[in-house]
């Protein structure tokens, strides 16, 4: 396969960036979306240019790292992580548009990688459960019911790739958050802190400039892990009730 | 911006069956104008009702228009730099043209409110109704532009509505499940086009003469 690819360049965080544009030849369609990075980086090395810079971890689909806005999409076309993405969902002669994540509080390190601590903030801010160290506690000594159970593990998926926040039109984190306090509100664990979670991670986001939720729903089609729109709904009914409370 | 937003609905829901008494003769919409006005009497001062109508509906625009300034500024804060390429995978129509449809409506209501009610404007003759509020509505609607102008805002009013009514429930955290979810969509889809539609009847029945003076 033979690619036009038109990447954001951008020496560090204060440069003013631009779309730079590459010919990329010898891709093969088994190659993962990475996989053809790394020929590009090859490519550029070879001829005395600076490599373009990205971000990956795991390479499965499971770390959330590898952030990238490919053709106006988060993470390209399929469900799944760009590091998941494979090269058979492009055709020969393709032009393709590769971005960072866009978002003030995801700052632009260098080419396509962004600094998503902001992320990192909210969880600290309430996205946790106390718990004594020691040995682990028998099991099923706190007992779950089944379906509370499975909507947390279904939305304990995230990966906190930041997928929602490129993908909404209001640059909001909505969807990572509701997916946080859904997961632990489900659980007995995530009792004791559940009402004064919610108002401190909603106010972390905030503080770290992410935008309001209008419930368009981009960040649940754009997430790779399928968090469904009805997170942001309980995240929503967690904070009418907890700032009822007091909270 | 949701609590408001159904306060909106609510009166739309009202207006827009109020209106549907055109189809029952000058009389009948004329005494039904007055009987606003004589609503809660001798509880209510004359008009008394209309006014507690008026002041609710003025707190409930301007708390509505602060939310969405404050969503808009915040939105445009938080992606201060634009992508070259975005698709839209997950939105809609309605979901997109919140802002600027919410922009038209409030220039349309402007509009609207200097036509029936500040003013009478009377595009046709210049004769602004009096008692006879049934005259300038069919006199208006003779109209051809002044019929597009309300067609035109009734499917910005039906785009707001559809997202609008959605977007409200799942704010007050009632779509929990992928069941609510796809109720309260149905609901936006029945509330945008009962009134939208409803409110469409009048204009399109006078310009085709179903209703006349």
């Amino acid at each position: 396969m033979k690619l036009t690819l038109k990447i954001w360049r951008q020496e560090n965080p204060t440069a003013t960036g631009a779309i730079h544009t590459y010919e990329l030849d010898g891709v093969s369609k088994d190659m993962s979306f990475l996989e053809m990075l790394d020929l590009l980086n090859e490519q550029l090395v070879t001829s005395g240019e600076e490599p373009v810079a990205f971000d990956s971890d795991c390479r499965e689909g499971i770390c959330g790292m590898c952030s990238l806005m490919i053709n106006g999409e988060a993470h390209g076309p399929e469900v799944t992580t760009t590091c998941q993405l494979h090269m058979r969902s492009f055709n020969d002669g393709d032009t393709i548009t590769i971005e960072p994540w866009r978002a003030e509080p995801f700052p632009v390190l260098k080419d396509l990688v962004v600094d998503r601590s902001a992320f990192d903030r909210i969880i600290q801010a309430g996205g946790y459960i106390s718990a004594n160290t020691g040995s682990a506690p028998e099991a099923n000594s706190v007992p779950a019911p089944r379906d509370k159970a499975m909507r947390a593990f279904n939305v304990a998926t995230c990966i906190g790739c930041g997928a929602c926040v490129a993908a909404c039109p209001n640059g909001s984190a909505s969807l990572f958050m509701g997916a946080k306090i859904t997961h632990l509100g489900e659980l007995p664990q995530g009792q004791p802190e559940r009402w004064s979670r919610v108002v401190d991670m909603v106010g972390q986001h905030d503080h770290e400039g992410f935008g309001g939720c209008t419930n368009i729903g981009e960040c649940a089609s754009a997430c790779p892990k399928e968090i469904p729109l009805d997170v942001i709904s309980q995240l929503n009914k967690d904070l009418r009730t907890a700032l009822k409370n007091g909270h | 911006m949701a609590v408001s937003g159904l306060l909106f609905i609510g009166f739309v829901l009202g207006h827009m069956y109020g209106n549907l008494k055109a189809f029952a003769g000058e009389e009948s919409f004329n005494e039904y104008a007055h009987h606003l006005r004589e609503l809660g009497t001798p509880m209510l001062p004359y008009e008394g009702f209309l006014w507690i109508m008026r002041v609710g509906l003025i707190a409930a625009v301007i708390v509505h228009i602060a939310c969405a300034v404050a969503l808009w500024s915040r939105a445009a804060k938080a992606r201060p730099v634009k992508y070259a390429v975005k698709k839209n995978r997950g939105s809609s129509i309605s979901s997109r043209t919140m802002r600027w449809g919410g922009l038209t409506l409030l220039l349309f209501i402007v509009w609207h409110l200097l036509n029936f009610t500040i003013v009478k404007i009377n595009p046709s003759n210049g004769d602004t109704g009096g008692e006879n509020p049934y005259a300038l509505v069919v006199d208006t609607f003779d109209t051809w532009w002044m019929t597009i102008i309300y067609l035109v805002a009734m499917v910005a009013l039906g785009l707001h509505l559809h997202h609008g009514t959605f977007s409200s429930l799942q704010t007050l955290g009632l779509t929990n499940s992928a069941t609510s979810r796809a109720r309260a969509r149905a609901a936006g889809w029945v509330v945008a086009i009962v009134v939208a539609g409803g409110f469409s009847l009048v204009p399109l029945s006078v310009l085709v003469g179903i209703i006349e003076k």
